[in-house]
């Protein structure tokens, strides 16, 4: 029975869009209450999930394995660890509250809300996905919808940053791809059979050279989408241009498949390249959590803000990674959850009352606490997580980074540390200046979130923010039944590791 | 059963948060109910933990308790509450304190429409403060340490419609965050060096003396940067002053009584770290003692009442990181007493006397005693406790930091220098804004019964907790005859030195400083405006509080700022515009020119594919070879 909850997963937005393929256009409510129920069912799914996960046991579980083109070695696999399972609630807890932020839109409501439903269905998949042909599949049917998100529903130059972000994401994954097909064609060769399945490869030692050769393919190719610097000029864009609820699906959940890519491609298949090449990327998450951060530091666009900060924070997930170290990379997985949590947040109150401002400008807004009290509390909170305060999950995954880089990198974790001195400069900066101080008299009619199903998404948020935040244990000790294993993966790896260099 | 006392007073006040927050933000009486009745509630739990703690001080086991928070790979991080003689204090102080501040505020904050969030984050603030006395380690520390900077930049900003004040909370919060870049790393060379966070087993390591000393001295330094911050000390004081900002009430409690003497509290809860690094108290001591002037000099010239208490709270808060830093914990754990109770209630003081004038400049006031004696006298032991006149609070615990002092010159003289202004500006203060004739026509009237019995009660504190350390017994409550040291110092109390001239030195130069301030503002023995003149570059450096404020706002608007925005040029032009875009106009310029090859005559693809076939042969003939 169990094996089928992954599957039943992924087919909540599935059948949400069957039915709302069937339901007429104009019948906007019953096509807005079909999305929320069915990602509420994904969702108390995904709880479930992760309450019935057997933790003494660890390792994949809830594995359905369905042979699909069997000459090929290809088959629908689908399982999770801890890892995979905390990526999965991230998503279903993000399009749970995105589906109420979305509620708003008026403008081709049915088309959005299958756009909507087909991309998360493509993260779910890529989440769950033990078999790599399936994975890139996923991967691209999350990604198209967001072209059509962007370019339909958003705004400030949408046509030019959906179109630049499809291309980066289509381009990171190609390049990646390249890298799965050479390792997909070397272990068919090594074993004689072809396979995609993750679980068989996992098991293969390719070697040493090999795996030294092919880490930068497949690494550069997600860390596009982590997005890690300097390739990360489309994401601030592209939360720009996006809608709020594609914003939020965007830098919470979207951002993170490059990360748990490079966890489950690049560390648990090649974890002697991974040895070889992490040093890097520990010193270069230096310039994703200082520039990122001093350049959020000079934006204008609220939005703008949030999106370098997005950037920034993914660096403090790339040290995590670097470090290989069980506690860091269990940071580096909770940090991706509590900021993926902390951003939707944001940016779904941005899209909240920028509708009615129309303006994103911190400069032209200010004192907007008096007219929108919830929204400003609200903010204010995510902005404080953002920053790191305890209490908060981001607290928790920002220390489990420090503690565990500190042996290996001292020098970037005092970069980050100093990370969350900049972080908290422009977030109080933002929230100073768009809600306190005086109210500029035009802002005198907007409205604040008062109906149930207008706080809810973000009530829901700070909540998981803050329960996590007060009691972490409840997911580090998930996280770590997946980082624990990979690390020692990697850390064994590093042990062996030869002289030899491709320099 | 008593191990688990502790959680109640910590949780009492976050069960006041989550009440006016869930269910009587509306109802503001009932919010202050709540919120004044979960700080009894924990003021009335500390009392059955005063003997066990006392005890601890005496070489009894601590009141302890932990549960388990967060464990991976190797790092056990627990919530845990320790309790021994030097909680107990800091407890007591915190409670009783605040609960008098929680009454005075419904007086204070009567009407404001913010009535019941000030009371949700009055109560945010009690729990967040109980945590840091309680915490059994860097990290739950840390936690807390960062929660009352949250009370704190709410509180301050309490008035957010206000820039200054949304401005004032921001600069708090952002200060502190500079010393907690600090702290983060102290804690992690902590952690490193020992293995451990938890503050019993890292004292315990570092009096066998297993850890290596060159991590230590680092880490010591790194987490008295959090106290300095937190602490107001030089240089990262600047954010205090405008702290005042906030509502009076607040300032009282959080900026003077109790959260600002959390990082001497930290020093005092480490101290073993920092014994056994001689250096690195030395820095401590002398950033105390630079501080204890630099702000006395400074609030010598302030108008603002609450400023001038401001800068004093400044210099206070240097005494005792002097104290400590001489290598006196107990010194700085009795002026941080004392001064807690005295500062209180200038502080309140100061509310009354705003409340009723309508106005923050002390020439503003004047002839005050006669319409508000409550006030006014309450106001005069307040001043003469701070000012270390003798018998009262401020004198003897002033004196125990003089006396741990005095093995080093330099501190003592910055010490002694600072008792004299410390007196002068007090005088200045109390016949400027109390004696004489009235400035204003508003008519001053007695603030109401539940702001002045809480005044009449810190007096009485201010009064008499000086005796504590003077080892004499206070009637039914303390029989102690060894002296403050024997409550706070875990592990050995010992009797209190007393230095007679150290003694009878700081309570002739008090008043000296004091008689010189009366005859100065009261007698017109010397004209101000004068002496203004004659030293105005002095005048004007004071007035501008040595242009600190100024050279922040340059670090960060131009440095700061300036970098920031060459990143975003950066970005903008050279990655974005240069790199990326130049790549998609070279694809696109390609791709225009290969177009051309698809010109649709057929001759011309034959061609072309011709010669296509003809190179792939010959490499297959070549290779093939």
């Amino acid at each position: 029975m169990t094996s089928l909850i992954l599957t039943a997963i992924l087919l909540a937005p599935i059948l949400g869009i069957l039915i709302i393929l069937f339901l007429p256009a104009a019948a906007k409510t019953a096509i807005r209450l079909t999305a929320a129920v069915v990602t509420g069912v994904g969702l108390a799914l995904t709880v479930t999930a992760c309450a019935i996960y057997d933790q003494t046991v660890s390792g994949y579980q809830f594995i359905l394995n369905v042979p699909w083109v069997e000459h090929l070695g290809i088959s629908f696999h689908v399982g999770a660890d801890g890892i995979s399972l905390v990526m999965l609630l991230l998503t279903a807890a993000v399009i749970f509250a995105g589906v109420f932020v979305s509620w708003r839109i008026e403008d081709r409501v049915k088309e959005h809300y299958i756009l909507l439903l087909a991309l998360v269905t493509g993260v779910f998949g890529v989440f769950m996905s033990l078999d790599m042909f399936f994975f890139y599949l996923f991967y691209e049917l999350a990604v198209a919808p967001m072209y059509l998100l962007i370019a339909v529903w958003g705004s400030t130059d949408k046509e030019y940053c959906a179109m630049k972000l499809t291309l980066y994401l289509t381009l990171g994954a190609l390049i990646a791809l390249a890298g799965l097909l050479i390792l997909y064609a070397a272990a068919g060769e090594a074993t004689g059979e072809y396979t995609f399945d993750l679980l068989r490869l996992r098991q293969l030692a390719f070697p040493e050279k090999f795996q030294i050769l092919l880490f930068p393919l497949i690494f550069l190719g997600f860390a596009v989408i982590v997005p890690m610097w300097p390739f990360h000029t489309w994401s601030p864009l592209g939360h720009a241009a996006a809608p709020a609820s594609v914003s939020m699906l965007h830098a919470g959940v979207l951002m993170k498949l490059g990360a748990f890519a490079i966890l489950r491609f690049g560390l648990d298949l090649l974890p002697m390249g991974a040895a070889y090449w992490l040093p890097w990327v520990a010193y270069i998450s230096m310039f994703n959590i200082l520039y990122g951060g001093y350049v959020a530091m000079a934006q204008k666009d609220i939005k703008f803000i949030i999106g370098y900060s997005s950037s920034s924070h993914m660096g403090y997930v790339l040290l995590g990674i670097a470090c290989v170290d069980t506690v860091g990379l269990s940071g580096a997985v909770f940090m991706m959850f509590a900021h993926g949590i902390m951003t939707a947040l944001l940016f779904g109150l941005v899209g909240f009352f920028y509708d009615q401002t129309h303006t994103r400008m911190v400069p032209d807004l200010g004192g907007l606490s008096r007219q929108l009290p919830f929204v400003g509390v609200a903010f204010t909170i995510g902005a404080l997580a953002s920053s790191g305060l305890p209490g908060t999950a981001n607290f928790v995954s920002e220390l489990l980074v420090f503690i565990g880089a500190w042996k290996n990198y001292p020098l970037p974790v005092i970069a980050a540390v100093f990370g969350i001195v900049i972080t908290a400069v422009y977030m109080l900066r933002a929230v100073a200046g768009v809600f306190f101080g005086p109210m500029a008299p035009k802002w005198g009619a907007l409205t604040d979130a008062v109906k149930f199903r207008e706080r809810l998404p973000y009530v829901l948020l700070i909540a998981i923010l803050v329960v996590f935040g007060f009691a972490p244990s409840l997911l580090v000790d998930l996280i770590k039944t997946g980082a624990a294993p990979l690390a020692e993966k990697v850390q064994t790896a590093q042990a062996a590791l030869t002289a030899w260099s491709p320099f | 059963m008593i191990s688990l006392l502790p959680w109640f007073v910590l949780f009492f006040p976050l069960l006041s948060v989550l009440i006016i927050t869930l269910f009587t933000l509306r109802h503001p009486r009932a919010s202050a109910a709540v919120s004044i009745a979960a700080c009894a509630a924990s003021f009335v739990l500390v009392l059955p933990l005063i003997g066990p703690g006392l005890a601890a001080s005496h070489g009894g086991a601590p009141v302890t308790h932990r549960v388990p928070w967060l464990s991976v790979g190797g790092l056990e991080i627990g919530m845990g509450v320790h309790v021994d003689g030097l909680t107990v204090f800091m407890l007591l102080v915190v409670t009783l304190i605040g609960l008098l501040i929680h009454i005075y505020s419904t007086g204070y904050m009567h009407g404001d429409k913010g009535f019941s969030r000030y009371f949700a984050f009055m109560s945010l603030f009690m729990f967040s403060m109980l945590g840091i006395v309680l915490a059994d380690n860097f990290i739950q520390i840390f936690i807390f340490w960062e929660l009352v900077g949250l009370s704190s930049y709410l509180l301050i900003g309490f008035w957010y419609e206000k820039t200054a004040a949304s401005d004032a909370g921001k600069k708090a919060f952002l200060v502190n965050r500079v010393g907690d870049f600090g702290f983060v790393l102290g804690i992690l060379l902590v952690f490193y060096a020992t293995g451990t966070v938890n503050f019993q087993e890292v004292m315990t390591g570092l009096a066998g003396g297993h850890f290596a000393t060159v991590p230590l001295f680092a880490a010591a330094v790194l987490v008295f940067t959090g106290a300095v911050a937190k602490s107001a000390q030089f240089p990262l004081h600047v954010w205090l002053p405008d702290a005042m900002e906030g509502p009076t009430p607040v300032s009282a409690l959080i900026h003077a009584a109790t959260m600002v003497a959390a990082g001497v509290y930290l020093l005092a809860r480490t101290f073993p770290l920092f014994a056994a690094e001689p250096q690195a108290l030395l820095i401590v001591a002398y950033i105390g003692g630079f501080t204890a002037l630099f702000a006395a000099t400074v609030a010598v010239v302030q108008n603002d009442i609450k400023r001038v208490l401001a800068y004093s709270t400044l210099s206070q808060l240097g005494y005792m990181v002097m104290g400590i830093g001489a290598g006196s914990m107990t010194a700085g754990m009795f002026h941080l007493t004392t001064h807690a109770c005295f500062k209180a209630l200038l502080f309140l003081g100061a509310g009354s006397v705003i409340h009723a004038v309508h106005s923050q400049d002390i020439w503003d006031m004047g002839g005050l005693f006669k319409r508000m004696p409550i006030t006014s006298w309450t106001f005069l032991i307040g001043s003469l406790a701070l000012a270390g006149i003798p018998p009262f609070a401020g004198f003897f615990s002033k004196d125990e930091v003089l006396a741990a002092a005095s093995h080093y010159p330099v501190l003592y003289l910055l010490g002694t220098a600072t008792a004299f202004l410390t007196a002068f500006y007090v005088a200045r203060l109390f016949t400027v804004a109390f004696l004489g004739k009235p400035r204003q026509q508003v008519h001053a009237h007695e603030s109401p019964k539940v702001m002045t019995v809480p005044l009449m009660i810190l007096a009485a504190l201010s009064a008499v907790t000086g005796w504590l350390g003077a080892g004499m017994p206070i009637p039914f409550i303390f029989a102690s005859d060894t002296g403050f040291g024997s409550f706070v110092h875990s592990g050995h109390p010992h009797a209190p030195e007393f230095h007679y001239s150290v003694m009878i030195i700081s309570a002739l130069v008090a008043v000296a400083g004091a008689a010189f301030g009366y005859l100065v503002y009261g007698r017109g023995a010397l004209d101000p405006a004068r002496v203004k003149d004659r030293a105005w570059v002095l005048y004007v450096v004071l007035v501008k509080k040595y242009f600190m404020d100024e050279f922040y706002g340059w670090l960060v608007s131009a440095v700061q700022q300036g970098w920031a925005r060459l990143c975003a040029w950066f970005d903008r032009q050279v990655l974005i515009g240069t790199f990326v875009n130049g790549l998609a106009a070279i694809t696109r310029w390609s791709g225009d020119k290969t177009r051309r090859l698809q010109t649709g005559q057929l001759h011309a693809a034959l061609l072309i594919m011709g010669g296509g076939a003809a190179a792939l042969l010959l490499v297959l003939l070549l290779g093939g070879n």
